[in-house]
């Protein structure tokens, strides 16, 4: 269990470190290097995880399963590539004087702090410690998205911190309401009955349908906030639009998802005590309308940043709907999307932020020709965007597709909206992307200092996830798939 | 439910439930700063008092913790940093329009028979000497809702957030006899945190858009041309708009 410890350890650590640190040159370095040795135990715990099964941490507190398992070696990954993307990007922001040195104390310590809250979140056995870490990383966001003090991203920032101190709110209610009906059931110690392990295993299927179904309900719009779905989506946008570019890239790569994998966590228990379909049918309203409206808000956009997390929103509906259906072929291709999707959008939101640094702007009028100008920035958008949209051989095809196959199966009418929510988001962000990578480039726009190793990396593996599926990485999604929809793959 | 056929002290508990909710309706209407403050602190201490009683009936013991850090928190650091930031800020005089205030507190009316409503399952499945109660601390959460949505000013939403808090935490009490320790200390600590975030953002609305009233953030919105990056060292470049 120690491996564990050390993936939580890093992050937490290095916080406190960065913070002491300060803004010297150092702190960006010693950022990677906390990003470095995160997923490096993240690594090996999961090497063996993969080879022993799941662990049960001595205290009860932890609790690491197939589920769960991928989801901590992607954050750390993403967290570790987006802090090397980070560190010339956000220099080179202090140079402009976006700003200051003093800020970048607090940028630093709050990116590792997030990371730390986003572990902690994933890999908790207690629900109610799963709420505070998320609680924790809606504190740290909050502070990473006002960074440039301008009136936008105070704006931004309060709007995100009251909307989703509200939405978070309702999941504690519901978190405590699914602690009720265990209470009443499990004659466990005080205390026991928020882990998740003993409620998936011995309460889940004698809990009182109708105060789990109501829990349900708290929880769905509670952690729902969190992942964008559509009535309470409205901080999303404007959170990405304003933040600096590497929280956009941890943001839509990562904190979707560890919501959305709270949601599954309470389905997953939700569905073992109703024994009905409730659960997935308001996920799949839910997600459904999410993936329909974000695809059409994604034509009447003028800054690119908002414009991509509008296709955040998309995605994460679709991965609702996904986990909505609930089968096992469809919940393997939302695992799936998942993973890709994390890949995909980070890598485009740091290409973003190198576009925009070019182009001195975020407004998509003014962003041309970045194919002329810095030709690995202009691919990298195009070859993200292109993969994002599900084009073939990229991972997120494969998923989309797997997923159309589940939807083809149990719900053969709701094809039709998902394949012209598909095209109608093609052709939103493609109205967008074909001007801004091969249009006329402005007189006098010069290339910037970009690493552009991270994004290369992430879409190599996106790229090989839609080739081939690694067998380590398929059977932790059929062990997962097993978990979650309770029946196997084949 | 015959009152008189309660145990004294199960009385008392819901005689206290009900003066929290009652401090729920009091804020809802407050138009006044300070006076607004005193009454979130008045909310804590009755409901620290109620937890104390459940404390006494349930033996937990446990629950005393939870009292002392509501009183520690909700009582005293919060109130106290509001109302420093009030004076701060120059605005403990302040009055906050509200446009229809009685239209409000029948709506918070509504919200009461609503959590009535809601809570009828679970308190056909509670046995627990408190289960009365449990509708009245959802109403306070959905009070603090209520605050949330439909006031103005920056304050007036940070009490309308920290009481939405209360009535959580009072739902844990009152259902449950209050979440295991460690999850009421992290919700505490995550409380505490958000309170002193909110007291720096009074200052950043404030050097911002030159007042705290939330109306006046509108700068974000799906019709609006996205601003150009601001306060660049650089030399501009053709194109971009300033």
């Amino acid at each position: 269990m120690t491996m564990l410890e050390i993936t939580l350890l890093a992050p937490f650590i290095g916080g406190l470190l960065l913070a002491w640190i300060g803004h010297r040159t150092l702190a960006g370095w010693v950022n990677v290097a906390t990003g470095v040795v995160t997923f490096a135990a993240s690594l090996v715990m999961a090497l063996d995880v993969f080879a022993h099964g799941p662990q049960l941490s001595s205290g009860h507190l932890f609790y690491i399963d197939a589920f769960n398992v991928y989801l901590v070696v992607l954050t750390a990954f993403v967290g570790m590539t987006t802090s090397i993307f980070s560190r010339p990007y956000m220099r080179h922001e202090v140079e402009r004087g976006r700003v200051t040195d003093r800020r970048m104390r607090l940028y630093h310590s709050m990116y590792q702090g997030f990371l730390f809250s986003m572990l902690l979140a994933l890999s908790t056995n207690n629900l109610g410690i799963m709420w505070v870490a998320m609680e924790s990383a809606t504190l740290t966001t909050v502070l990473l998205i006002s960074l440039y003090r301008t009136p936008q991203s105070i704006e931004a920032a309060w709007k995100y911190f009251v909307l989703c101190g509200v939405g978070i709110a309702q999941a504690l209610f519901g978190t405590v309401l699914i602690y009720f009906a265990a209470e009443n059931r499990v004659g466990a110690e005080h205390g026991d009955t928020l882990l998740w392990t003993v409620l998936h295993d011995t309460a889940a299927a004698n809990l009182d349908p109708a105060v789990v179904s109501l829990a349900f309900v708290f929880l769905l719009v509670g952690y729902g906030t969190k992942v964008g779905l559509v009535p309470l989506h409205n901080w999303l946008p404007d959170a990405h639009s304003e933040g600096p570019t590497p929280m956009s890239a941890v943001l839509s790569g990562l904190l979707l998802n560890v919501a959305l994998y709270a949601l599954v966590r309470f389905k997953m228990l939700v569905d073992a005590s109703l024994h009905t379909e409730l659960a997935g049918h308001l996920m799949m309203g839910f997600g459904l309308l999410s993936f329909v409206v974000a695809g059409l808000f994604l034509h009447r956009q003028h800054d690119i940043k908002r414009m991509y997390s509008y296709s955040s929103i998309e995605h994460m509906g679709l991965m609702t709907f996904a986990f909505g259906i609930g089968g096992p072929l469809a919940t393997f291709g939302a695992l799936l999307h998942m993973t890709v999707n994390s890949l995909t959008k980070s890598a485009i939101f740091v290409t973003v932020g190198y576009a925009s640094q070019l182009a001195g702007t975020q407004r998509i009028e003014d962003i041309r020709g970045l194919i002329r100008t810095q030709p690995s920035i202009g691919w990298g958008l195009l070859i993200g965007t292109v993969a994002i949209t599900g084009f073939p051989p990229f991972g997120v095809f494969i998923s989309e597709f797997l997923l159309l196959m589940a939807t083809m199966k149990s719900w053969p009418w709701l094809t039709i909206p998902l394949l012209v929510g598909f095209g109608v988001a093609f052709a939103g962000l493609f109205r967008h992307l074909q001007p801004m990578v091969f249009g006329e480039p402005p007189t006098g726009q010069k290339p910037v200092r970009a690493n552009m190793l991270p994004v290369a990396v992430h879409l190599t593996l996106v790229l090989w996830l839609g080739l081939s599926i690694p067998t380590f990485l398929s059977n932790w999604f059929e062990q997962a798939t097993l978990l979650i929809a309770g029946a196997p793959l084949r | 439910m015959a009152l008189s056929s309660l145990s004294l002290y199960s009385q008392a508990i819901i005689l206290f439930a009900a003066l929290v909710l009652f401090s729920s309706f009091v804020m809802l209407a407050q138009t006044r700063m300070v006076p607004l403050i005193f009454t979130f602190a008045w909310q804590g201490l009755l409901m620290a008092v109620a937890t104390v009683l459940v404390a006494i009936v349930s033996n937990h013991k446990h629950l005393y913790i939870s009292a002392a850090l509501t009183v520690a928190l909700k009582v005293g650091l919060i109130p106290w940093v509001l109302y420093r930031l009030s004076v701060r800020l120059d605005m403990n005089y302040d009055t906050e329009v509200i446009k229809h205030p009685s239209l409000l507190l029948l709506g918070g009316a509504g919200l009461v028979i609503f959590s009535y409503f809601i809570a009828l399952p679970i308190v056909h499945l509670s046995g627990l000497a408190t289960r009365n109660t449990i509708a009245v601390s959802i109403a306070v959460e959905l009070l603090g809702m209520l605050i949330m949505s439909v006031r103005r000013t920056a304050m007036a939403q940070v009490i309308g957030f920290m009481s939405m808090e209360n009535g959580l935490f009072f739902a844990a009490v009152v259902s449950t006899y209050g979440m295991p320790l460690i999850v009421e200390l992290g919700v505490a600590f995550d409380v505490m945190v958000a309170s002193i975030l909110f007291g720096v953002f009074f200052f950043h609305l404030r050097d911002s858009f030159d007042s705290l009233d939330v109306s006046h953030l509108n700068l974000l919105s799906e019709a609006n041309e996205p601003a150009p990056l601001a306060e660049t060292a650089v030399a501009t470049t053709p194109g971009e708009h300033t």
